[in-house]
């Protein structure tokens, strides 16, 4: 017997106990501000079952139009993405955002005319160089949740300090220290800081392209500049603007001085990664998987710091 | 029929020989390559899975050029030689480990081509060989993506720089971290050639080896090595490493100098 196409298609279809596709992403954005909205990412690792979309996003209503504050990790994603913002406002969107160049925050784009995504001259140039390797690793965790999602870099360069869509003045801070570029933004109307991942909250922070100290630099920079609540990078509003910021500024103090002496006193990495996590930091979601991840980012490192040389010119 | 029967009698009355030893028991991680690597490593001695051989590593493998694992096999008695094996790796075996006079601990770590199981193996004095390990989900081309020192093209400025310290512990160990800048090519990227530590020994102020191993390519590039070595807390260690050039690597490690471990772990 020779099955026709159309038999063999169905076939498999009808075999569809494997996920051929996987589920759409809800996306519920919540108010947080005259005219802004929060959507809150999963306080999870990129996982299949989240889809990716752990970071948290802002959707801004100005005169001009809509303006978000990332983008999401995927190509459906960002759609998903466009389709609640524009019907939450009524407007088309103008304007997106990527703080930095990490993949939760800005493969999204691809939904977008990279004529109207804006970021950092630094995170246009670091997407350029790594962000088809974050891509690849992206596909390798959600599989189909990626699927026609291309790496496409931002087309517009910040170089401005703000940008006043119809009299709504979002600042642009130029900071870095979570990666090589970080943008943050202070939306002047309801006074929340958008900090990207310079801030996490109750979500231990991920170091895989840190600068610890001007990591600091930029948070002091954050904690000095007048403003009312903080948005983190993840994790939930801090209402307070204070708790997040010093949250994040104990936590990546805690961890190089807990590696530093891990050293010191001939732990390996994988003994390391086991050190115990003090009780101040028992609410961080993913606190175990980020010590361990930043084990491997900042370890061999210090020990080149520390550790003596011992080599002696081979006797003969 | 019946001459169909003898011949497969014969056959295996051919076979029995080689298979004294009888086949490798089942694998409680289904690797592919499970009964082939226990084949070669094992050969004829009898292998069997025991916990107590404590294999750690994180719960990510965030960098597949360097994924850290500690063999941990101090609850048993009269382990003689300790293998780190990576079944899927293209390069299965990292290190070939014999504690003569040392804690049966090492560490160090590997690179991961892909997903792949990680063990470690302990042999007794017996010749019994004792297995345990986990799968590890790993991104792809730990072992086939050139060393970060080729690509910033450095390896050579820092080759047989070698650091390390010794820490005094409780029941009489000391604890040795080396760490070496070697490139450790794989063979497996192109137009660069297999080159890589192969040799590495910890001797005592008389001479006396303490713990000695065989390292291949899957050891990560700047192989780190932790290791707990007998002596005295006025030991002073030698270590003598050899790579597949030929080139010879020498360090000392004056243990006076140092402080207890703390926690003695």
């Amino acid at each position: 017997m020779k099955l026709s196409r159309r038999a063999m298609l169905g076939g498999i279809a009808g075999l569809a106990k494997m996920p051929a596709r996987a589920a759409d992403y809800s996306i519920t954005a919540v108010p947080v501000g005259d005219g802004i909205w929060m959507v809150r990412g999963a306080d999870e690792p990129i996982e299949e079952h989240n889809g990716g979309a752990i970071a948290n996003i802002a959707i801004i209503a100005t005169p001009a139009g809509t303006v978000l504050w990332e983008c999401g990790p995927s190509l459906r994603y960002g759609r998903a993405l466009r389709q609640v913002a524009e019907q939450l406002t009524g407007q088309r969107i103008i304007r997106v955002y990527v703080s930095h160049l990490h993949p939760d925050h800005g493969l999204g784009l691809a939904a977008f005319d990279p004529a109207i995504v804006a970021a950092l001259p630094g995170t246009i140039a670091a997407l350029a160089a790594q962000g088809q390797g974050y891509a690849d690793g992206m596909y390798r965790l959600l599989g189909d949740w990626m699927r026609g999602t291309d790496l496409i870099l931002p087309g517009r360069t910040i170089m401005a300090a703000q940008e006043d869509f119809g009299g709504r003045v979002l600042r642009l801070l130029a900071l870095s220290g979570h990666s090589s570029a970080d943008l943050a933004l202070l939306d002047e109307r309801s006074g929340l800081l958008l900090a990207g991942d310079l801030v996490f909250h109750d979500r231990a922070p991920s170091t895989p392209t840190a600068d610890l100290a001007a990591w600091r630099a930029s948070l002091d920079q954050l904690k000095a500049l007048p403003h009312g609540g903080v948005l983190p990078g993840h994790g939930p509003l801090d209402p307070t603007g204070t708790a997040a910021i010093a949250q994040t500024r104990d936590w990546i103090d805690w961890l190089e001085g807990a590696l530093t002496q891990a050293v010191r006193d001939g732990l390996d990495m994988v003994e390391a990664g086991d050190l115990p996590i003090p009780a101040r930091f028992a609410r961080m979601a993913a606190a175990r998987y980020e010590v361990q991840r930043s084990v491997s980012h900042l370890y061999p490192g210090i020990e080149a710091a520390l550790l003596p040389r011992i080599d002696v010119k081979s006797a003969p | 029929m019946r001459r169909a029967k003898s011949l497969w009698v014969a056959i295996m009355l051919t076979l029995a020989p080689a298979g004294a030893g009888a086949a490798p028991p089942a694998d409680p991680l289904g690797s592919p390559m499970w009964i082939a690597h226990a084949r070669t490593l094992f050969g004829d001695d009898p292998v069997r899975f025991d916990p107590r051989v404590r294999v750690s590593f994180p719960m990510i493998a965030e960098n597949q050029r360097a994924f850290p694992v500690v063999i941990d096999a101090r609850g048993i008695a009269g382990v003689r030689r300790m293998i780190l094996l990576a079944d899927l790796n293209p390069i299965p075996v990292a290190i070939d480990y014999r504690p003569l006079h040392a804690a049966p601990y090492v560490a160090t770590r590997i690179k991961l081509d892909q997903r792949t199981p990680v063990r470690g193996a302990v042999q007794l004095d017996s010749g019994q060989w004792l297995v345990s390990g986990g799968w590890v989900d790993a991104a792809g081309g730990g072992c086939s993506a050139p060393p970060v020192s080729r690509v910033k093209g450095d390896w050579a400025d820092h080759l047989g720089e070698i650091r390390g310290e010794v820490w005094p512990m409780a029941q009489g160990y000391n604890r040795v971290r080396l760490s070496f800048r070697h490139p450790m090519d794989t063979g497996l990227v192109e137009n660069i050639a297999t080159y890589h530590l192969e040799a590495l020994a910890v001797t005592d102020g008389e001479g006396r080896v303490l713990g000695d191993m065989d390292i291949w390519a899957s050891v990560a590039e700047d192989p780190a090595i932790t290791l707990m070595v007998d002596g005295g807390p006025d030991a002073a260690l030698r270590v003598a490493a050899r790579d597949t050039n030929g080139r010879d690597y020498r360090a000392n490690l004056i243990l006076a100098r140092q402080s207890p471990m703390p926690g003695g772990r």
